[in-house]
């Protein structure tokens, strides 16, 4: 049996066939992925596969959660007491935090009320759990164990308990895949808490790391400065931690300067997250203000005309985060 | 008849092992040292019985395991064709190579590999992967001995091809 088949297969020449057929099964491949990549169709295919799919990710996912189990079996008592106690007095400082906050949020609401925006300090989130699974493609997916069936949409924003991860970017039946904020090909619209500068928080392909690479020289950002969602573009609520700043260096091209952060999130080591849902407003940039009054060509001076539409405009637009309420707003 | 079967379910259930085994996280540290699974498999396979690996049945596999990870589809199916035909190409010699030789062959095959996936990732518009990507191959070659000697040794043990 061996010996018939040596013939077709020789120590040094390959019969052109076979030749033939890896240039046909190559060419397959890369029409595939030429298709794929222009259309997605992967993520139909794998919505339609999700019956077998998902079983497998479930099944990939035991080794993860068997670990997590024993560690939990196997723990001491000493170190679930001394945890306990550590949470315990954590619960007891956030919800003192919590009770001095609501009085806070109460006339944070009242004033924004006053305002007329809509912007709540309500969350409407949703609990999942991290399938602790291997996505391949350089580890920067997260597979969440809730999906369309539990009403679940590409786009919403995930959070854990310390900061921004990511947003939903594909969604099966009952699962989810996250794209995480380190993911190179992923942008944050953020701001500088101290000095309100807004930029873009783009990953970093190295992995755990943030870069903002176009911050104007003359910005002041210092290392330790914290990074909130500002809220434009509409994908993220304003005012969620997203990181801290550990380096600032002036750029190789020398026009603007590159900082370099650290995610809020833990991104690692976080088992449950949460996924907002409350994206109805969409929050992107404002809308243009439609000029009042007479047409501009009938305005006698320019100079003054433009000084008009430009603080209108800003009103309206209203910086999403908290800011006291402008003293003119009061009746 | 019964041992024809149980040797095809035993090379399905390594296969789809291989691929169930892609999937599995390792811890962060571990992450980069993670081998090629189905590729080794696939290798051990097309080196032992020839007659059921063919390039058709890598570009399968290649096709679930995209499927399953979620990169572009026919990524892997064109990365494991790639492979098995090179294996096949040069299986008679291969087959008798002392294992070290074998050895370093499978790491050549795998750097082989690896670059294909860049050469894919960069047309795809993805950024150069960090220099603990290249880790891989290193420790598949480093695994291919036992995999090996494993995977024969059980088959010899259960006595089937």
């Amino acid at each position: 049996m061996a010996r018939a088949r040596d013939e077709s297969s020789p120590l040094f020449a390959g019969n052109a066939a076979g030749t033939l057929r890896l240039i046909f099964y190559l060419a397959l491949a890369m029409v595939l992925m030429v298709l794929d990549h222009r259309n997605g169709w992967l993520w139909r295919l794998r919505y339609g596969a999700a019956v077998v799919v998902e079983p497998v990710y479930r099944l990939a996912g035991l080794p993860a959660v068997g670990v997590r189990t024993l560690s939990v079996a196997f723990a001491d008592r000493q170190r679930l007491t001394e945890q306990n106690q550590r949470l315990r007095e954590d619960l007891l400082l956030a919800n003192a935090k919590l009770n001095r906050m609501a009085a806070v949020a109460e006339q944070n609401q009242r004033l924004k009320e006053l305002l007329d925006t809509q912007h709540s300090l309500e969350l409407n989130v949703q609990l999942a759990r991290v399938i602790g699974m291997d996505l391949g493609a350089y580890r920067y997916r997260l597979t969440l164990n809730v999906g369309a069936r539990d009403g679940v949409k590409p786009g919403q924003p995930v959070i854990d308990a310390h900061g921004v991860m990511g947003q939903v970017k594909e969604v099966l039946p009952t699962t989810s895949v996250v794209m995480l904020v380190t993911d190179p090909a992923h942008a944050i619209p953020v701001e500088i808490e101290r000095s309100g500068l807004r930029t873009v928080a783009y990953g970093s392909r190295d992995g755990d790391q943030l870069t903002l690479p176009n911050i104007p020289l003359a910005a002041d950002v210092r290392v330790g400065d914290h990074l909130l969602t500002s809220g434009l573009g509409g994908r993220f609520p304003p005012g969620f931690p997203v990181g801290e700043i550990r380096s600032v260096a002036p750029a190789s091209t020398g026009m603007f300067m590159v900082a370099q952060a650290q995610p809020a999130a833990d991104i690692d080591r976080s088992e449950d997250v949460l996924l907002l849902h409350d994206q109805a407003e969409p929050d992107g940039p404002p809308v243009p203000v439609k000029s009042m009054g007479p047409p501009s060509d009938l305005a006698p001076v320019t100079g003054e005309a433009q000084t008009v539409p430009a603080s209108a405009s800003s009103a309206p637009s209203g910086k999403p985060s908290a800011r006291p309420a402008p003293p003119g707003v009061q009746p | 008849m019964n041992r024809q079967r149980l040797s095809l379910w035993w090379f399905i259930g390594t296969l789809l092992f291989a691929l169930l085994s892609m999937l599995v996280p390792l811890p962060g540290v571990l992450e980069p040292f993670k081998p090629y699974w189905p590729a080794l498999i696939l290798l051990y396979w097309s080196l032992e019985s020839e007659d059921r690996v063919t390039l058709g049945l890598a570009f399968v596999i290649g096709l679930g395991a995209d499927l399953l990870n979620g990169v572009v589809l026919g990524e892997q199916a064109l990365r494991l064709c790639a492979l098995v035909f090179i294996a096949l190409r040069f299986r008679s010699r291969l087959r008798f190579f002392p294992m070290w030789q074998q050895t370093l062959a499978v790491l050549a095959l795998l750097l082989n590999d690896r670059l294909l996936l860049l050469i894919v990732r960069v047309l795809a518009g993805a950024s150069l992967p960090p220099a603990s990507w290249w880790i891989s191959p290193f420790v598949g070659a480093a695994l291919w001995p036992f995999l090996f000697l494993l995977l024969d040794d059980l088959r010899a043990r259960l006595r089937i091809q």
